[in-house]
């Protein structure tokens, strides 16, 4: 069965905490190990991050956006801004690349992206925003095989 | 949850020991109080404890980087001890495990740079 939360919030950086514990608390009925919760509150941790830097340049008037579904024991993320959009979004996603190396960026949050998840598509217009949607499969609980 | 940083100097060792959450938003006062510490006291080495670390993401990379670079000027050396599975596997994928050097012990890093 499908279940759906939806979450909006200010892109202050106090909500990275918010939002990836907000999260994590609602894939916890899919009785994820430790790993996969992780592995998802660092993933959101970096799209929340990136929107709040990148996409919004640290106004807080801007909104984040998030929205996950739960389907069996697959987790989708959706999460968007409407913030200043990404110029080259293959640039970005190269390891260690970074805009704002002056800020002691990694240039990291790509490539964890695509090595915690299994899926990532990346939506981007400049001027308009950016919509990230990534795809989690979790390993089946063996609660049920008794 | 936030973050909670103890600075403890010995000689030219800066010992820093994080708990709770590394973030884009505490990592702003790690960079800060790390830095100013490093300048004042002219350290060369760092020991970062993360025993009490219970999340990271690549904001927390960006800062731990910063400090290398910072140190490496002085011919320095970064020791990281505790470090837990989640935390490794994001200093691998960024290439920070080839240039810090792991140990499992606060003790056992002082014991590597000659002191204690």
């Amino acid at each position: 069965m499908k279940n759906v939360m939806n979450l909006q919030f200010s892109a202050l950086s106090q909500n990275e905490s918010f939002a990836r514990v907000a999260v994590a608390a609602f894939i916890a009925q899919l009785d994820p190990t430790m790993d996969e919760l992780t592995e998802i509150k660092t993933v959101v941790s970096e799209v929340v991050t990136n929107s709040i830097i990148h996409g919004y340049e640290n106004d807080p008037e801007g909104m984040v956006y998030i929205s996950v579904s739960i389907d069996d024991s697959t987790v989708e993320l959706t999460i968007r801004d409407e913030g200043v959009g990404i110029l080259d979004v293959e640039e970005a996603r190269q390891p260690l690349f970074t805009t704002k190396p002056d800020l002691e960026r990694s240039g990291m949050g790509f490539t964890i992206m695509e090595n915690f998840m299994d899926e990532i598509s990346i939506i981007s217009h400049t001027g308009e925003g950016t919509i990230i949607r990534l795809k989690k499969q979790l390993t089946k609980s063996n609660a049920f095989c008794n | 949850m936030s973050l909670e940083i103890e600075q403890e100097i010995r000689d030219n060792i800066l010992c820093i020991r994080l708990s709770g959450e590394l973030d884009h938003h505490s990592a702003e006062d790690l960079k800060n109080r790390a830095s100013t510490a490093i300048v004042k006291h002219n350290i060369r080495h760092i020991i970062l404890n993360l025993e009490e670390l219970s999340f990271m993401d690549s904001s927390g990379l960006g800062v731990v980087m910063g400090r290398y670079k910072q140190i490496k000027q002085n011919h320095g050396e970064m020791i990281v001890c505790a470090i837990s599975p989640p935390v490794k596997r994001l200093f691998e994928m960024s290439g920070l495990l080839k240039i810090v050097k792991l140990e499992l012990s606060e003790e056992n890093a002082l014991q590597k740079l000659g002191v204690a």
